[in-house]
């Protein structure tokens, strides 16, 4: 089914493109020493060379030039053995030497893929027309004194990754797909860390709506959505206005817009009459970047599994439905705790426990997995009593809540309860004979063909022995006497 | 002889030898300046007080017998090389109190041979210009004076406080840049040798850019020799300039006086140019002469896009100028002047701060990169560029070294060209088809013309073969015999 917005004149589509800013994670910035680590104190990350000094000189940084590659293979793209290094050239003050450089006309990545996948199970391919570097620019605090602004430089000239799509995505969910993917891909590879509270992923949203059919209508760009939430809030926010212009009669002009969430609009932020002429031309400071086949190849066998295909080898070697494998893939730690969870035991079980109760003692908690209160050791564990017999899926959630609660080991908590599952046959039948004893009247109208009251009695059964009894084997004692 | 008229070479023995003391020679010069400079404006930040401790301290370097090959030599620094704790303005009002606490790598080369600093020379404002009259802190005067006419000349530009310095003996040695001619014109009006080394030799790293892909550091000296040893010193890969080259640096002095049998020197048909005055072209005939005498053969070349290079070179270098000078906003250094908005503030620091040849030059750039021009402008003068460079690689499998004038006239009166801009960016007609090459090219003095002023030549080589135009030069030298000295020097004001 085709996402549309209804209009007074029918049914509109929309069209989004998305450009990603991925701050890459390094330890130096793109083409200086300094630190490119977030925070500190302001102006304190920043060398001669991001301050735009007179007669300093950027050197490329190689291991940026290494993680966009990465990336670039990560979104099983084209990776340009040669790209250029331009200038984009405006003034702002928090931007020192007056140009960014970027790679406008030769990006070091050209066309690839990312798999996107729905809440009803659709698989959308949405392309990446490029991915390129990019310094960023420094920040600008406004709000710090009634007359001066502020220039914290410790942004300035680190190194981000520009990653562009086509407009292939066709309704808000997908928005929020793509990006959820991106992020896990780029988070699986360790070249960004996809906190958009941070600032380190941020989006320029492409939003154009048409009539079924139709070539594209003009765009609107909505710069620098920092949630994925407001992403797809400002799509549809967006593509309403659109809706209403082009029915009132008008024409929606190409311009640049910004989301204000808390009144839920787009404004108008600079029309194409006052967008900047750039005067992109190469950074003549800066070599053409030329890498060999040789090391893109290297940087490729070294690179992690992809979500994509950990999810693929889980469904096949585990066992477990594609749902509950993308859930587990969500995150590489997740995956990681599974599969220590799953290793040698039942995986599908370890899936449900995982999937089930332990994302809801995190959620309860508040916690992540990386610092879980039950490792994936002390998980398998107890996954280990279950299928020894020792305990009963009853009394495993209990154990877990203890588990979750004081620690221990499971073992330690069946030993210190008695919560060993009883198998003893005198010990059950001795429960049955005085469960039937104390309910005649029931057991007459069981006999007398009220068969739904064989449940009552496994329960009075298992309450008598305090949950611990072998369900299977009261089953079959009960059966006996009835 | 005088301490301001020896030579790199001669005084560096005379150092070893004993015969005078580094105090000595850089005393006499920073003395040199204190009389002339007033006059010359040749500095535009003088520190005799650091010169002499750094002297001090060379002579007991020398006594320990641990001299380098610039201990105790002094020389002066275009101001355009950043110096660490030491103003540098780029001869602009932007930077008029600008302290880099850094040291450009080529000054640091020449500080870690021993060279002694007396002085930051003047130049046109960010190296913008012909003729040393852009430059906030006024214009220098050329040293030398035309027979019976004591107008005030222009040293040529843009180092032509490097010339001027070295030729009057306010300096052994200077260094320059060379961003279409910067080097060697002022090298030709002041009578010296100067040498823009090939693109890529010299590390760009803390010397203020003017026109990136051009902009090149090299030396200024009175002889060939002395130009070896400094460029010996400035040159080498340095990996804070991505666009320095890492290949071994030669021994420089080797090639002077080397044997030039059996080498082809070529003669550019297309520097037979209008406006030639005839005493250049008698010393270019001369020059080829010499050259024939001294073994060489000489072959006639053609470099057909020659008469593109000026036209390219006025794309070119603005275009790169004009975001090269973007950094000059006012915000983290330099001067500024306040404005009650942002913009407000750019437009009024750097109208104050810049002068009209650099404002002209950031309009002509900003012109040649925008939407709808790039094309027509920037993408074009690239491709000539690139066939610039075809002429020179073509002509060079023909022979080793090409031979042409400097400039098409001797040095001219302050304000006799001034008026038309083009008409002074005409000067650099000869020097700028190799800078768009990135070749390397010098200057060298080879006589007087008809009013008493010295005539340069310019010897052009292939990449990296900064040794040929060594040999070629001095062999030149040789036959000229240049030994005249402009009329206001350190020797004769005593």
């Amino acid at each position: 089914m085709t996402y549309t917005i209804e209009g007074k004149t029918g049914a509109w589509e929309i069209v989004v493109g998305l450009e990603v800013h991925a701050q890459v994670i390094s330890h130096s910035k793109l083409f200086s020493g300094a630190s490119a680590s977030y925070g500190g104190e302001p102006n304190t990350h920043v060398s001669l060379v991001d301050a735009g000094f007179p007669g300093m000189l950027p050197v490329l940084n190689q291991e940026c030039v290494a993680q966009a590659i990465r990336t670039g293979l990560g979104l099983r793209a084209r990776i340009n053995l040669e790209s250029r290094f331009d200038r984009k050239n405006y003034f702002y003050a928090d931007l020192p030497t007056g140009y960014q450089i970027s790679q406008f006309t030769h990006p070091i990545v050209g066309e690839g893929t990312v798999e996107i996948e729905l809440a009803d199970g659709t698989v959308r391919h949405i392309g990446i027309t490029r991915l390129h570097m990019e310094q960023d620019a420094g920040k600008s605090m406004h709000d710090q004194d009634p007359a001066r602004s502020f220039i914290d430089l410790n942004r300035a000239g680190v190194a981000l990754m520009e990653i562009v799509s086509e407009p292939d995505i066709r309704c808000p969910e997908e928005a929020g797909a793509y990006l959820r993917k991106l992020r896990q891909i780029l988070r699986y590879l360790g070249t960004c860390d996809g906190n958009m509270e941070e600032g380190s992923m941020r989006a320029d949203v492409n939003v154009s709506v048409r009539k079924a059919g139709e070539p594209f209508r003009t765009r609107c760009e909505i710069k620098n959505v920092n949630s994925i939430r407001y992403v797809m809030h400002a799509i549809e926010v967006e593509a309403t206005r659109q809706i209403e212009v082009w029915e009132d009669g008008g024409e929606v002009d190409q311009e640049t817009r910004l989301f204000d969430p808390s009144r839920n609009e787009t404004r108008s932020l600079r029309s194409k009459e006052d967008a900047h002429d750039y005067r992109y031309f190469p950074d003549p400071d800066l070599l053409p970047l030329v890498v060999e086949q040789e090391w893109v190849d290297e940087l490729e066998r070294a690179l992690p599994e992809l979500p994509d295909d950990k999810r693929d080898r889980f469904i096949k070697e585990y066992g477990i439905p594609r749902y509950d494998a993308s859930v587990l893939v969500a995150e590489q730690a997740i995956a990681d705790y599974y599969e220590e969870v799953a290793k040698g035991r039942d995986a599908r079980l370890a899936a449900n426990w995982v999937t089930g109760d332990l994302f809801g003692a995190l959620n309860r908690t508040g916690r992540t997995i990386t610092d879980s209160p039950i490792s994936a050791a002390a998980l398998g564990g107890m996954l280990d009593l279950v299928s020894d017999k020792t305990i009963n899926g009853k009394i495993a959630k209990e154990v877990f809540e203890d588990m979750l609660e004081t620690g221990d080991s499971a073992a330690a908590i069946v030993e210190r309860k008695g919560l060993k599952q009883v198998t003893d046959t005198g010990a059950i039948d001795a429960a049955v004979a005085d469960v039937m004893a104390r309910n005649a009247d029931k057991v007459e109208e069981y006999r007398g063909g009220k068969d739904r009251l064989f449940g009552f009695f496994v329960g009075q059964v298992m309450k008598a022995m305090a949950g611990k009894a072998n369900p299977a084997m009261v089953n079959e004692a009960l059966k006996k006497v009835l | 002889m005088s301490l301001t008229e020896l030579t790199i070479a001669d005084a560096a023995s005379g150092l070893r030898a004993r015969k005078f003391s580094a105090v000595e020679l850089v005393r006499a010069h920073t003395d040199a300046i204190a009389a002339l400079n007033p006059r010359l404006n040749a500095y535009i930040t003088t520190t005799a007080d650091e010169a002499l401790k750094a002297a001090q301290q060379a002579d007991e370097v020398l006594a320990k017998g641990e001299a380098r090959s610039l201990t105790g030599i002094p020389l002066g620094i275009k101001d355009l090389f950043c110096t660490n704790g030491v103003r540098t303005t780029a001869a602009s009002n932007i930077l008029k109190n600008f302290v880099p606490p850094y040291e450009s790598t080529v000054t640091a080369n020449l500080l870690r041979d021993g060279a002694v600093f007396v002085g930051k020379t003047n130049l046109d404002e960010f190296a913008m210009g012909s003729a040393n009259i852009t430059s906030a802190f006024g214009p220098v005067e050329n040293p030398w004076k035309r027979n019976g006419d004591d107008a005030a000349l222009v040293p040529g530009g843009s180092s032509g406080g490097s010339a001027a310095a070295v030729a009057a003996g306010l300096a052994m040695g200077a260094t320059g840049t060379d961003t279409g001619g910067s080097i060697r014109q002022p090298a030709a009006y002041c009578g010296i040798v100067g040498l823009k080394p090939t693109y890529g030799r010299c590390s760009r790293f803390g010397t203020i850019a003017y026109a990136s892909s051009l902009d090149q550091a090299g030396p200024m000296a009175r002889s060939v020799r002395d130009c070896a040893i400094m460029l010996q010193s400035m040159a080498g890969f340095d990996e804070r300039d991505s666009t320095s080259v890492n290949c071994d640096v030669p021994d420089y002095s080797a090639a002077v006086g080397r044997s030039l049998k059996g080498l082809k020197v070529g003669i550019p048909a297309e520097y037979r140019a209008e406006g030639l005055s005839a005493e250049i072209a008698a010393a270019w005939q001369q020059g080829i002469e010499w050259l024939k005498a001294a073994g060489c053969e000489i072959v006639d070349v053609s470099l057909p896009h020659t008469k593109y290079g000026l036209a390219t070179y006025y794309i070119v270098a603005p275009a790169e100028c004009s975001s090269n000078l973007a950094r000059y906003d006012g915000l983290r250094f330099g001067e500024r002047v306040p404005g009650d908005t942002l913009d407000a503030m750019y437009e009024a620091t750097r109208r104050a701060g810049f002068g009209p040849e650099v404002r002209r030059r950031i309009m002509m750039g900003t012109y040649v990169l925008s939407a709808g021009y790039y094309d027509a402008y920037y993408l074009k003068a690239q491709k000539v560029r690139t066939l610039i460079r075809r002429d020179f690689t073509e002509a060079f499998q023909k022979v080793d070294v090409l031979l042409t004038p400097t400039a098409p006239t001797p040095a001219f009166a302050q304000g006799e060209q001034s008026d038309d801009p083009v008409q002074m960016y005409l000067n650099d007609i000869f020097t700028v088809p190799a800078s768009m090459a990135g070749m390397p090219a010098m200057s060298v003095p080879v006589g007087l013309g008809a009013t008493g002023l010295p005539l340069g030549l310019q010897l052009i080589g292939r990449p990296f073969d900064e040794e040929t135009l060594l040999a070629t030069g001095s062999a030149l030298e040789q036959a000229a015999g240049f030994t005249h000295r402009p009329a206001i020097r350190a020797e004769a004001a005593k």
